[in-house]
């Protein structure tokens, strides 16, 4: 077996030892990556999809009509739509559950909604201490809609040209 | 008589306490230091939450431990399984009675101060062998028959390394051996023997790369598999406490203990001790460092390392050193 002397030297002087303390004091001085998350957060995608939320008009009326592609895409079946005709002849939804337990958050459901109805926020943290309280009801959609509204108007915008 | 004595014991008892109370605090404070080190090393922030800084982060972990339940295994043996993280937290505190913080600042100023680090160093690798036997486990047995191999053989070339500076010094009184660095401190002249006293220690306290003996992805946790609470807090204290001890150890051995680098005006102002407590942090600063850019050994290079490369070598270097000292006439007195 033939070493290099050159090695040898590398080994006896350690010099890939003092590179690499050397390498860790230099990152000892960097900008730092954490994120001190309940107090920071980190920039979320036009694109991301979080909480669902059903949204209104701005007069609001619901945007949804009840045409069930959202409950016909879900592929993990998540979504329950029962819809009769109103008052005013137009058809909208009684019951518009999503179970967020089933839900795999593929974003399918604002794909194929004709009118924006039915969207998925930039909301992440609706952790409950219930299985119960995530099984999400047509009130509690509409009530998302109403307190993401801004943020999901916006984010519709920004992503438009690419939809 | 009888309070003459009393006196005498309550007043060591004093200046014990006096010593052991900031050991015990900067043990604390290396935790967090050595955890702020290594999660910068690695662009996180480490600890930041508990109290300033974060720096009170250790005394909460410990406060934690307290409370929890301590578990003693069924088919253990309760007396050597209880007595095993106590022998290895005093042991590494009571070597601190040596380590002189200045001239007169010193708790036991005895002639053979070395030799008594030495042996209560030596002495350190029971706690760990009495842990792994008692807890009659197989991971925390072979946990500590790694570390006992471990010690024993780095225990060896530091003893060469010291031998080395004592052929320096002529002294085994610490106190002599950083008087004796007046003129230069011996990690210039001797200075291979620091670095693999450096990394002897390493291997001693059981640090990265050397961590063999609590290997979490062989051994869960070495000869700690088995403790819980305050037990598991004793052991860890206490291997903080040896790092401690043997970083002291490297700056009053080659680091020239309580003396400042240049004897002039704006360094020689700062007291003595502040000028160790500098040199130890130093020191364990790079020993953080080391534990975030080095992978583990394996077990086979680690002997190899300790007994064929090591251990000739610091003695080809005592041979070296004793030759040099006598040919040139510069054996001290």
């Amino acid at each position: 077996m033939k070493i290099k002397f050159s090695r040898i030297l590398k080994i006896i002087f350690l010099s890939e030892f003092v590179k690499g303390l050397y390498l860790a004091f230099i990152y000892m001085f960097k900008r730092r990556a954490t994120i001190n998350y309940p107090f920071e957060k980190g920039s979320i995608s036009p694109r991301f999809r979080g909480e669902h939320a059903l949204r209104r008009y701005p007069d609001g009326e619901e945007r949804c009509i009840a045409c069930k592609l959202c409950e016909a895409v879900c592929p993990a079946q998540a979504i329950t739509i029962e819809a009769e005709l109103s008052e005013d002849g137009s058809r909208r939804t009684t019951r518009y559950d999503i179970d967020m337990l089933k839900c795999i958050y593929c974003g399918l459901c604002q794909e194929s909604c004709p009118v924006d109805a039915i969207v998925q926020g930039p909301n992440f943290e609706f952790a409950t201490e219930t299985r119960e309280e995530l099984y999400y009801n047509k009130e509690k959609l509409l009530e998302n809609g109403d307190k993401w509204e801004k943020e999901l108007a916006h984010n519709i915008k920004v992503d438009k040209s690419f939809r | 008589m009888f309070l003459e004595y009393l006196n005498i014991v309550l007043y060591d008892l004093l200046k014990i306490t006096a010593l052991l109370v900031p050991v015990l605090i900067a043990v604390t404070m290396i935790i967090w230091l050595d955890r702020r080190v290594w999660g910068a090393v690695q662009l996180r922030k480490g600890p930041n939450v508990v109290g300033p800084f974060g720096l009170l982060q250790t005394v909460a972990d410990a406060l934690k431990y307290i409370f929890k339940e301590v578990i003693i295994p069924i088919h253990a043996n309760k007396v050597i399984f209880i007595i095993a993280p106590i022998v290895t937290m005093s042991l590494a505190l009571i070597a601190w009675a040596v380590i002189p913080f200045s001239e007169t600042l010193v708790l036991a100023n005895i002639n053979v101060g070395i030799l008594y680090i030495f042996a209560v160093s030596s002495l350190g690798v029971y706690g760990i062998i009495m842990a792994g036997w008692a807890s009659n486990s197989k991971y925390p047995f072979l946990g500590a028959l790694r570390s006992a191999a471990q010690m024993v053989s780095y225990e060896v070339s530091i003893g060469f390394i010291i031998i080395n500076v004592l052929l320096c010094a002529g002294s085994l009184n610490l106190v002599d051996i950083v008087l004796a660095q007046k003129n230069i401190w011996y990690a210039i002249p001797l200075f291979p023997m620091f670095v693999i006293f450096f990394i002897s220690a390493l291997a001693e306290t059981s640090r990265p790369p050397f961590d063999l003996p609590e290997a979490e992805a062989e051994l869960v946790a070495g000869y700690q598999t088995e403790y819980s609470g305050m037990m598991y807090a004793l052991f860890w204290l206490g291997e903080y406490a040896n790092i401690l001890l043997l970083c002291g150890l490297g700056s009053v051995l080659f680091l020239g203990g309580w003396l400042s680098p240049i004897d002039i005006y704006p360094f020689n102002a700062i007291p003595s001790p502040l000028w160790l407590i500098f040199k130890i942090l130093f020191l364990f600063i790079l020993f953080a460092l080391v534990k975030a850019i080095v992978p583990r050994y394996r077990y086979d290079q680690l002997m190899r390392l300790g007994w064929k490369v090591f251990l000739p070598f610091s003695l080809f270097w005592v041979v070296l050193t004793a030759a040099f000292l006598y040919f040139f006439n510069l054996l001290p007195k």
